[in-house]
């Protein structure tokens, strides 16, 4: 995933001159016809009226997007206020993203580069360490989280038999256990991408800048971060993008009152609001917000591949 | 002489690196340890035992978690099969055929999936299904998986056809081979270990996924996600730690086969060229 | 040498360009390589000598001009339709094939019936002497043992042309130069017409039949080890084959191939001209090993010895001219050779037929 976001299109030999349009037919075909096609369904969708209890009704309507952001009253004659409900959802969304983005960083960062420069075996043990958790069951992973947290569970349980605490806290259903499950959901995102980097750095330019009386500080400030900043904002947003849209970990860790994007929208199709047409304009919103992050980081990229030659 | 620094060492990062790990680990290692729990209720430990592993295989809900990992397992083998294959023919465009029109759109493509949020693949998927009145069952759960299964399987199969230079298909070429005949005998024996590496993976995504299998699934129809998924709704219990475990034992035995078959083929042939 | 002008022509290199978008590697080159020759591509690297073998090989589609086999035109061939098969400069043994496979892929590939197959493989490891390795993997060999075995499968199918891409590159010195005598005697032994392209002159000098000088993408001269080094047409090849002394000269009159021209200093010379050299300012090619010091009395140019270079059998001995330019001698060491001292006035002389006036 990491490499697949940081990299253009390869190089190529000339083996199959020719065939190359014969060779990616079937990508063409599947993925045009079942993502493409499909997001360009859900954008009509959006556009159209509900049916109650799901589905729709064939008829051009742009209440979808008129019911996300403003509120006409009950019955729909009030005159239009701003309506607060799903954007603060989009807000929370965004924040709580962004914060995880922040914390995975912060845990990330050193740990990728720790990583990256040990030597032979210790490096790829900790490598396949971290690599583990990233191709596990999410569900698993966010129901042991659930698990752990508890007020009843094992964390709760030492902290008291530890005499740290003397009731337990609660932690579940707070914006707090989100923050926790998405932050656990997608580090090992974060340190990935950062480890590519690290990898390709060259020490001497270390070496280089202590020679020129640089202190570690500096050394890491002026000469490493600029240098990995690829791998750093391409691991930002592989969490970014994910917690964003996420439903695990806010369907089960935060409950009704911490609802994110992704739990709104499946609550249009699997839930009990059955409003098809909303479910589908939220989808466009949160689609749209993804495309103009990854659009940033494209040109980021371009301007850094000029930077480099 | 003054004492040795070393520019690779910055204070703490270490102790960050075991944080790191011990916060991917905690629980599940704790979920591991606890499913082995002999105590009917879920916080009080009662020493060890494998009543709930006899559970998930026998007891109420066994006939339910059968059915569901028997659809994981048959969706996930033909979704991982079929997502390889078009990932190999795929890697072999983009890096074996030169130039051609819409090269460059083609990348983009392969990595859709991985761009747009799970949670609007499911949607789009959903709502596309619904529109054409395709009824949603075990095609359209294969359906879907094999389409976000594409780059996942690419990536590795990519990864290792980069590092097999060209020269041994022009070298079966030279020899009179036709180009079937050095993709045959050449390029695939050689690209064995990053196409099972690639299928393994696939096939872990696809026996993984919960989000889009949860909306594109048909009624009735339940893949080990789904059901475990409903069962936690309930209430985490004993049994669904074991079948956690035991879901994860299956992860992680399938990421640490694909990465020694990576290596494997690494060492194999990596070195001379 | 023998010549063989009546023999066929195995490869027709007629008026190839090859152009990468802006990028022209090869321009206008005509070559014609004789049947049953060893013929050597010689150039300083990326002067388009491989691109020529790989568009022989039809790795690579020319821009224009025509490739021809013994009178058919491959130019629209693909590479395995056509009879001609290479050693490639790293090898590219299949590792995933034992020698045994390796050497019988292209003998399958051709039809070849399994026994059939395997005994002409037993019989091409024969000829390379590694009978006993057949059963071992690629990785399993020696980088010299590599290369003998790559050499057998290209030999298996018996090509009419066999195109050896720099296969001694990757050896090192001892080996190489054993295997160039191998290589030598293969050819004499098979019959078979090689193609070998190198940027190594003492290769091609000492195993090639002859010698096609390449410089950025610049065909510069096509003859034998010895009309390449004795006989060079202008100072690119003078320069590239060996060491030589370019002396500017002012040429005053050229007739029937001979030049009379003014040296340094004044006196005047006549020496063989190349075809193409013109009167006027020129050069002279002189080896190191043909100039003798002397005294400056009754000598062609005179001027300081410099500089000794101690080079072990031989020694250089610079001197500088009074226009600034310096000549180098070599001598050979021993205890009777006469070397000036460093600052001795000393007196320069060559025969007519070591010295040539160059195109430039």
């Amino acid at each position: 995933m990491a490499g697949a976001i940081s990299s253009g299109p390869p190089t190529s030999t000339r083996t199959y001159q020719g065939l190359g349009q014969y060779l990616m037919l079937p990508s063409w075909v599947i993925i045009g016809f079942f993502l493409v096609l499909p997001v360009g369904m859900m954008l009509i969708y959006s556009f159209l009226t509900k049916e109650f209890r799901g589905g729709v009704i064939w008829e051009f309507s742009l209440s979808a997007y008129d019911q996300f952001f403003f509120d006409r009253g009950l019955f729909g004659d009030e005159p239009a206020k701003i309506e607060w409900t799903y954007i603060t959802i989009f807000w929370r969304s965004i924040w709580q993203a962004a914060l995880a983005t922040v914390l995975c960083l912060i845990i990330g960062f050193p740990t990728a580069w720790f990583i990256a420069t040990r030597s032979g075996r210790n490096k790829a043990i900790l490598l396949f360490l971290i690599t583990i958790p990233y191709w596990v069951n999410l569900l698993i992973r966010t129901i042991s989280m659930k698990f752990l947290i508890r007020d009843t569970g094992p964390l709760n349980t030492w902290l008291i038999e530890f005499g740290l605490i003397s009731e337990p806290l609660h932690m579940v259903n707070t914006n707090f256990a989100v923050q926790l499950g998405l932050f656990y959901s997608y580090l090992p995102f974060m340190v990935l991408p950062i480890y590519a980097s690290v990898e390709r750095y060259n020490n001497s330019l270390s070496e280089a800048a202590a020679d020129l009386y640089a202190s570690k500080f500096v050394i890491l400030s002026k000469i490493v971060l600029p240098m990995v900043k690829p791998g750093i904002i391409a691991g930002c947003i592989l969490v970014f993008v994910p917690s964003l849209g996420a439903f695990l970990a806010p369907d089960l860790l935060g409950g009704a009152k911490n609802f994110m994007i992704g739990s709104l929208i499946e609550e249009q199709f699997k839930g009990n609001a059955g409003n098809w047409p909303f479910g589908a304009a939220a989808s466009m919103i949160l689609l749209s917000m993804v495309l103009v992050v990854l659009l940033f980081y494209a040109r980021a990229q371009d301007k850094g591949g000029q930077n480099h030659g | 002489m003054a004492r040795k620094v070393d520019l690779k060492r910055f204070p703490g990062f270490q102790s960050m690196t075991y944080l790191c790990l011990i916060l991917l680990y905690a629980p599940l290692l704790i979920v591991m340890v606890y499913s082995f729990n002999d105590s009917r209720s879920i916080t009080s430990w009662g020493g060890i035992s494998l009543r709930w592993y006899e559970d998930v295989f026998f007891g109420l809900e066994a006939e339910k978690f059968r059915a569901a990992a028997f659809n994981s397992v048959v969706i996930a083998i033909i979704a991982a099969i079929t997502s390889t294959t078009i990932a190999t023919m795929a890697a072999t465009g983009m890096l074996r055929a030169g130039k051609f029109r819409g090269k460059s759109f083609s990348f983009a493509l392969i990595n859709l999936p991985l761009m747009v949020p799970e949670i609007v693949t499911a949607v789009a998927t959903l709502i596309f299904f619904s529109a054409i009145g395709f009824n949603a069952g075990y095609l359209t759960i294969l359906i879907a998986h094999i389409v976000f299964c594409i780059p996942f399987a690419y990536l590795p199969i990519a990864a290792r056809m980069q590092g097999i230079e060209d020269i041994y298909e022009q070298a079966a070429q030279d020899l009179y081979a036709t180009r079937f005949e050095a993709f045959k005998l050449i390029l695939l024996p050689l690209m064995a270990p990053g196409i099972l590496s690639g299928f393994l993976l696939a096939f872990i995504i696809s026996l993984d996924d919960f989000i889009i299998t949860n909306f594109v699934k048909g009624a009735g129809i339940e893949t080990l996600p789904t059901a475990i998924f409903g069962a936690a709704k309930q209430g985490i219990k004993p049994n669904i730690m074991a079948i956690s475990t035991l879901l994860l034992l299956v992860s992680v035995v399938f990421v640490t086969l694909s990465y020694l078959i990576g290596r494997m083929g690494q060492n194999k042939n990596g070195k001379q060229i | 040498m023998i010549k063989r002008m009546d023999a066929a022509i195995a490869v027709d290199i007629d008026n190839v360009t090859k152009r990468y978008g802006d990028f022209t590697a090869l321009r206008n080159a005509s070559i014609d390589i004789r049947d049953n020759e060893f013929f050597t591509l010689l150039g300083p690297s990326g002067c388009g000598k491989t691109t020529l073998l790989r568009c022989i090989a039809g790795f690579e589609d020319i821009s224009s001009g025509a490739i021809r086999l013994y009178g058919q035109d491959i130019a629209e061939l693909p590479p395995n339709k056509r009879p001609v098969n290479t050693v490639f400069q790293q090898y590219a043994l299949f590792p995933h094939m034992n020698v045994l496979q390796n050497v019988m892929f292209g003998l399958q590939r051709l039809g070849k019936s399994d026994s059939e197959a395997k005994a002409r493989a037993g019989h091409v490891l024969d000829l390379v002497q590694l009978t006993q390795l057949a059963e071992r993997m690629p990785s399993q060999l020696s980088g010299g043992q590599q290369q003998r075995v790559a050499l057998a499968r290209a030999l298996a199918p018996e090509p009419r042309v066999l195109l050896l891409d720099e296969p001694l590159s990757a050896l090192d010195l001892k080996l190489r130069q054993a295997v160039r005598l191998e290589l030598q005697q293969l050819q004499k032994e098979t019959g078979i017409t090689f193609v070998f392209v190198t940027h190594d002159q003492e290769e091609a000098l000492t195993m090639s039949n002859r010698i096609a000088v390449i410089s950025e993408g610049q065909l510069q001269q096509i003859g034998s080890a010895r009309e390449i080094y004795e006989a060079p047409v202008n100072k690119f090849v003078a320069d590239f084959i060996g060491e030589t002394n370019l002396i500017d000269v002012d040429v005053k009159k050229i007739t029937d191939g001979t030049a009379t021209c003014l040296l340094p200093g004044g006196t005047k010379f006549s020496c063989p001209a190349a075809k193409g050299a013109h009167e006027g300012p020129g050069h002279l090619s002189v080896r190191p090993e043909r100039v003798t010091i002397g005294k400056a009395k009754g000598s062609l140019i005179t001027g300081t010895a410099t500089r000794h270079i101690y080079l072990g059998t031989d020694m250089h001995i610079d001197i500088n001219l009074q226009d600034g330019d310096v000549i180098t001698a070599r001598v050979q060491n021993s205890e009777t050779a006469n070397i000036p001292e460093v600052g001795d006035e000393v007196g320069i002389s060559f025969e007519a037929s070591a010295a040539r006036l160059l195109v430039d």
